[in-house]
């Protein structure tokens, strides 16, 4: 704690400069505001990168196209994972939690020159680990599971964009310390905050474990010391490669209660359970590592099982729980709002043209429906066999971290822009169209990217043809049909990627410049109207969440039953 | 708010609605009922990943592998030899840089200690179409008592990425019905 205290007392004597926001009263910190804008522009950049890496990785996989030579094909995919995973991912959270913090909490950032050397190792790492990748000896995967041995620079580089991204997270909680202690705000922090707070906690763990296994990796790579065990290796990276998805998910969590707050003037149903949810993220979340060890040898069942749910999945009921409160408080706030009538025109009559919201409902339910059930699926001891390695595999991460955790970053950065960068969106009609385009695609590329693992298509993998292997083999033609739809998915997305890199360049330089009395071209809500001490108070009735969180129980587990049919009919092994 | 302070400073004796209540209830049978089963499954089901490995050195491995292969070669395909041991002894199989090797002939309903591990880099050992995949790390022994429940021919294919090669990496398992055999 001495260092963060250190923070909080270099900083006391910086006189802050604040500007106060027109729309929400907040006062904004302009040193907070650069750096959010920095991160914000860095993350962008990257999800450019890697976002056009992945559709070449699509269209290399689509078997009719097979767009890059082999070498190439692996040298893309690894780098597509770092830029995507790591960088375009990371970057945002950096902001979200600046903007978590100082923003609204009222208070000046901490250490903010500290903040802008986080961000530049961010991105000087950022750079060295893509030109590792690009000058081709460090064609590893973004895993890099030995012994299969990248070149120093490779590891370096992540290591320090992890150092860089462990101080933005010191700063977040210094300025939770000052904001305290100088009572900028009244009673509890905010949902979104501690939800920030849930992620910089895990933060702090994941990036903690990266550096205690790349560290010892990078001199492995340097010849200082002799041996890696791949299995040591998987557990402890995986501490940071799965735990960083946790970050995630309480990340994108926090704006989705955001998003629903500053457009529909939503509250949560109850702080205590919103809360609790949160809670059990920080309990449970780290224990995901095992997901990756279920099909190693020599590991035994009583670990896997215990970790592999969570501790009786009980981080899973947080997710459950968000997957209630989130769309309940919206509906509550609807029906305040006036949309009364029946059972779903709350949702019927939704600001969808709003690209925040269309974005942030749409990451809900596939976070929900594609990632969380088929997560589960694939964690569940002996049903990993199944798809374990499989592109299920990563259809399932798409449905998490794509359609789920880039879908809603993608829509709270259309409330960045006009709250932060103080710009008014460009291009309201493409705008509109993005989080659907954007959204249909990562849904398509999923679900048909787990369909063919459940045909057997490996991951990671250039020609399923297998035209150059000495004994040939044949997938279905059904294998070939879904890498097809793949390949037209991503090119979907791809779209709605490109969409929302205009939009947020065109909107950063050119977008008009908002001042007193302007009217935004996607409103927020007039938080005024809405007088009620917390979300479900009057006893609001939910039969819309109600009807939807049934269906989702019932798909799930219709789902989880199936796939134990299809692993009863396997060979028999123990 | 969300985004603000809950505007009571005492929040967390707010009551809760019925309707969340009722769906953490839900939620929480739910995963119960999940963990159970997993546990579950090891008593009632016939595929449960083996948990038996030893520490092995990739060249004493490989050197098993030769010495079975061997002993039991009935064919050649390709230059990979084919391989039918007996019923119920210990069968091996080494993934190495990009070949799964020996092609192994088993017969339908019998069982064999299968002994898996790779000479290098990491493997995947991917069984299609059945859709069996298990994790090989050179180092460790992995054995699996494994029963083959249909006759044909199964593809191996590699599902963890391990080189430029990694595209050409199979192999075969042979499974024949020694009763359709016999008539």
């Amino acid at each position: 704690m001495t260092t963060v205290e250190g923070i909080v007392a270099a900083t006391r004597e910086r006189a802050a400069n604040f500007r106060t926001c027109q729309f929400t009263g907040l006062k904004v910190d302009i040193g907070a505001q650069r750096l959010i804008i920095a991160n914000a522009v860095a993350a962008v950049v990257f999800l450019a990168v890697g976002g056009l890496m992945g559709l070449m990785v699509a269209l290399t996989r689509w078997p009719a196209v097979h767009l890059l030579p082999a070498e190439w094909f692996y040298l893309i995919l690894t780098a597509h994972g770092a830029n995507v995973l790591l960088f375009w991912i990371i970057f945002f959270e950096i902001a979200v939690l600046y903007f978590a913090s100082a923003v609204l909490l009222n208070s000046r950032l901490a250490a903010p020159k500290l903040g802008w050397l986080g961000f530049v190792l961010m991105v000087v790492g950022a750079i060295i680990t893509n030109v590792a990748v690009l000058q081709g000896e460090s064609t590893v995967m973004f895993t890099s599971y030995p012994p299969m041995m990248a070149r120093p620079h490779f590891y370096l580089g992540i290591i320090l964009f992890a150092v860089g991204a462990l101080i933005g997270v010191g700063l977040f909680f210094g300025t939770l310390m000052i904001a305290k202690a100088e009572r900028t705000y009244e009673g509890s922090i905010p949902l979104v905050t501690f939800g920030a707070l849930t992620a910089a906690i895990i933060a702090v763990f994941t990036l903690a474990s990266g550096a205690i296994i790349l560290v010892p990796t990078m001199l492995w790579s340097m010849g200082l010391i002799r041996d890696i065990d791949p299995l040591m290796y998987k557990l402890v990276w995986w501490a940071m490669g799965h735990s960083s998805q946790q970050i995630n998910v309480s990340a994108h969590v926090s704006v989705w209660y955001m998003i629903g707050a500053l457009v529909l003037g939503a509250k949560p149903l109850s702080e205590k359970v919103s809360r609790g949810a949160f809670f059990l993220y920080i309990l449970f979340l780290q224990l995901a590592s095992a997901h990756h060890l279920l099909a190693e040898p020599g590991i035994s069942a009583e670990w896997k099982i215990v970790n592999t749910s969570y501790m009786m999945y009980l981080a899973v009921l947080g997710s459950m729980i968000h997957g209630l409160t989130v769309p309940g408080s919206i509906e509550a706030a609807q029906r305040r709002n006036g949309f009364n009538r029946g059972v779903f025109e709350w949702l019927r009559k939704a600001p969808w043209g709003n690209p925040a919201f269309s974005g942030m409902f749409l990451s809900l339910v596939m976070f929900g429906f594609i990632g969380g059930i088929s997560g589960v699926i694939l964690g569940t001891e002996q049903l990993n066999v199944l798809m374990h390695n499989t592109i299920y595999v990563p259809g399932h991460f798409h449905g998490t971290v794509v359609a789920g955790t880039t879908l809603a970053f993608m829509a709270g950065t259309y409330l960045v822009l006009p709250l932060i960068f103080q710009r008014d969106i460009i291009w309201p009609s493409l705008a509109r169209i993005q989080p659907y385009l954007f959204g249909i695609g990562a849904a398509g590329i999923s679900v048909f990217m787990m369909g063919a693992g459940t045909l057997g298509v490996a991951r990671r993998h250039w020609d399923i043809n297998f035209t150059d292997a000495v004994i040939g083999f044949q997938h279905s033609p059904g294998a070939f049909l879904m890498m097809g739809m793949n390949g037209i998915s991503a090119i979907l997305a791809a779209l709605g990627g490109i969409i929302f890199v205009l939009v947020v360049v065109g909107t950063a330089l050119f977008g008009k410049k908002i001042g007193p009395g302007h009217k935004m071209t996607f409103p927020l809500h007039s938080s005024a109207a809405v007088v009620s001490k917390y979300g479900s108070e009057g006893t609001i009735k939910l039969p819309g969440t109600i009807v939807l969180v049934t269906i989702f129980f019932l798909s799930f587990v219709l789902y989880y039953f199936v796939n134990w049919k299809y692993l009863s009919d396997l060979w028999l092994f123990r | 708010m969300a985004v603000t302070s809950p505007e009571r400073r005492v929040w967390w004796n707010e009551p809760v609605e019925r309707v969340e209540m009722i769906w953490i209830a839900v939620a929480l049978l739910w995963g119960l009922f999940m963990f159970f089963f997993m546990i579950a499954w090891h008593f009632i089901g016939g595929q449960n990943l083996s948990t038996e490995a030893y520490r092995v050195v990739p060249s004493v491995y490989q050197n098993k592998v030769d010495e079975f292969a061997q002993k039991y070669q009935v064919g050649d395909e390709s230059g990979t030899p084919i391989v039918r041991p007996p019923a119920g002894v210990d069968i091996y199989l080494l993934g190495r840089l990009w070949q799964w090797w020996p092609v192994l002939q088993l017969e339908k309903g019998q069982s064999y200690r299968l002994h898996l591990s790779s000479a290098d880099w990491q493997h995947g050992f991917s069984l299609q179409p059945t859709n069996i995949n298990i994790q090989v790390h050179p180092g460790y022994e992995h054995v699996i008592v494994l029963t083959p429940t249909e006759a044909g021919e199964f593809g191996i294919i590699c599902n963890e990425f391990c080189g430029i090669g990694h595209h050409t990496m199979t192999g075969k398992i042979i499974v024949v019905d020694s009763k359709a055999e016999a008539k």
